[in-house]
């Protein structure tokens, strides 16, 4: 079998009195690409400087592709490439040379170095722009010049924190394409995002880590059932009969129906059998009290939901248990 | 696969690596023309100001020409000043995440830190090499030998070696450019406060402490002292050994302090 891609264990790593990683446990396979989500703070971009050997963990053991961070860490950065939210080029120097230095350090001689550089950026569309200065580039461009010095070397593992922020939507799809189809080239792909998405369009594997713990994990579809099924959407023709509507799908033990003003839809999961049970008894009452509704339709939860449900929601249930007590 | 077994096992060295770094940053400031014409031109400005405008008032500084005075300390002061930019570089360079990019490469990662000296060295000898011409164009000149001269300029690169680390620590520190550029403006207090534009006699006495005891009087007084070779005794009260070595003590002692800061504040990151 092959080595996990990561292996994380217990991971805490404290800066003075917060605490960044709060035992933090994950394991990856190898070929996919994997989106970590979480509120700010949560501790996404520590764990990514920690797998890329940027930062000395306080206790837990993590492994790159079977190799122990702590202990070889330069073994690691063999075999990671790391491109960040900031495009980390000379801006003073050309695409070419910027792709040649870092080829240089991964340790290429400048033969091969000169071959990897044309190949990326030939992969990349930049070949036109290669002798032209960093600086007169787009943004996109770029980051694309970012994600391609990654890959002037084959990195197993590629790490990409928050690869798209402050693009505009071109940009954004361009550089989604681009990084489509790496692994099919033998890297992997590890990206946190504050776009969900983004981690929908991308990733097979979805992680969500909030106070520096995982809270979930899985393929997409999977984290969806976990928040209780389907989404049932009751779309109102007036909007006066919103909160009527919401009062009457309201379930205790359930989650609290989502009233959208604009649209007029009040949506709420569908929960366990008992939940459904319910469902069906506030739409009875929806239609004894003469509600008219234009449509309803049932639909899978949407990512965001999936996040709500286990990061912010969770605390404002836990308030909600409090005041009532 | 064969391609990862043939990079896997190479690693590029520390001397390989420190010429890439330094590379880029000599590359980075040659092609950013405000740089390279804005820091000459202000070059000549200051020291064709002092040597035309302030130095009819001071006639003669202890019994020097002014412009004999004026032009090795204007050269010593200018050691810091040349290289503020190395401050702003390297806080820049870590918040855009270049350093960190950089440190997750198989390299040994001292070289983020030699590249950068290297090539303040070579920046600082090409803007040396200017205030010297323009020194010469407006009437210095040497009183001692051409290899005292030629001392001078390689004492003003040791001097160069040891704020390299002083303000690779403060860009370190500041966390922003903006933020650096401000610490390293604590760099104007010790140059003015100092026997390099005007002699420390003039000053009143608790400034006067001051300027004895601080390291840019000492380099200037050491860059003065080899200008003057055989001379230095009639004009400054010592031979030109006395200055140099009492320069090279503060310039090691600088080089220490800051080495040890820099590489603690850079290892934390």
């Amino acid at each position: 079998m092959a080595d996990l891609t990561i292996e994380a264990r217990g991971l805490i790593k404290r800066f003075g009195k917060k605490t960044a990683l709060d035992g933090l446990d994950l394991a990856v396979e190898p070929g996919q690409v994997v989106a970590v989500l979480g509120p700010n703070g949560a501790g996404k971009t520590t764990f990514v400087r920690s797998v890329a050997t940027l930062l000395r963990l306080d206790s837990g053991e993590l492994r790159v592709a079977g190799i122990d961070v702590r202990r070889e860490p330069e073994a690691v950065r063999r075999v990671i490439g790391l491109a960040g939210q900031y495009a980390s080029v000379e801006p003073a120097m050309t695409g070419r040379e910027n792709l040649e230095m870092v080829a240089r350090l991964y340790g290429q001689p400048a033969r091969t170095a000169r071959a990897n550089a044309t190949r990326v950026l030939e992969r990349f569309g930049l070949a036109g722009d290669a002798d032209r200065l960093a600086r007169t580039y787009s943004g996109g461009m770029r980051r694309k010049l970012d994600l391609g010095a990654s890959l002037v070397s084959t990195p197993r593992l590629l790490l990409l924190d928050e690869p798209t922020t402050g693009l505009d939507p071109r940009a954004r799809i361009e550089l989604w394409d681009a990084i489509d189809g790496l692994v099919e080239h033998g890297t992997d792909v590890l990206l946190t995002t504050q776009y969900l998405e983004e981690a929908e369009r991308l990733a097979g594997h979805i992680v969500i880590i909030d106070h520096g713990r995982v809270v979930a994990s899985g393929p997409p579809a999977q984290l969806k059932r976990r928040v209780g099924g389907n989404v049932l959407e009751v779309h109102v023709r007036d909007r006066a009969d919103l909160a009527k509507v919401a009062a009457s799908l309201a379930r205790p033990g359930h989650a609290e129906p989502q009233v959208d003003e604009a649209t007029c839809v009040v949506s709420v999961g569908a929960g366990d059998q008992a939940g459904i049970g319910g469902l069906i008894a506030g739409l009875r009452a929806i239609d004894d009290a003469g509600v008219e509704l234009a449509d309803i339709s049932v639909r899978q939860p949407k990512l965001e939901e999936v996040f709500l449900a286990l990061t912010g929601q969770e605390s404002a249930g836990q308030a909600r248990v409090r005041a009532t007590k | 696969m064969t391609t990862i077994a043939a990079t896997g096992r190479r690693r590029a060295t520390l001397p390989a690596s420190t010429v890439l770094i330094a590379k880029r940053a000599v590359l980075s400031f040659l092609r950013t023309p405000q740089l390279v014409v804005l820091g000459t031109v202000q070059l000549v400005g200051i020291l064709v100001t002092f040597r035309y405008v302030f130095g009819g008032a001071f006639g003669t500084s202890q019994g020097l020409p002014y412009v004999d005075f004026a032009v090795p300390g204007f050269i010593a002061a200018g050691v810091p000043f040349t290289l503020i930019g190395t401050a702003v570089v390297m806080a820049e360079d870590l918040h855009t995440g270049f350093i960190d990019r950089l440190r997750s490469l198989p390299f040994p990662s001292a070289a983020v830190l030699a590249g950068r000296v290297l090539a303040d060295s070579v920046v600082l000898t090409w803007s040396l090499a200017i205030a010297t011409a323009v020194g010469f164009a407006i009437g210095f000149r040497l009183h001692g030998s051409i290899l005292q001269g030629l001392a001078a300029f390689g004492l003003c690169l040791v001097f160069g070696l040891a704020f390299s680390w002083v303000f690779m620590t403060l860009g370190l520190l500041a966390g922003n450019g903006q933020a650096a550029q401000g610490l390293a403006m604590l760099i104007f207090p010790l140059t003015f406060g100092s026997s390099a534009y005007v002699p420390v006699e003039t000053m009143p006495g608790w400034l006067r402490a001051f300027a004895e005891n601080q390291p840019i009087t000492s380099m200037a007084d050491a860059v003065r002292a080899l200008a003057l070779g055989g001379h230095a005794q009639d004009f400054l009260g010592h031979s030109a050994a006395y200055y140099v070595i009492r320069s090279l003590m503060w310039s090691a002692g600088i080089m220490i302090v800051f080495f040890a800061l820099a590489v603690a504040c850079f290892r934390r990151r």
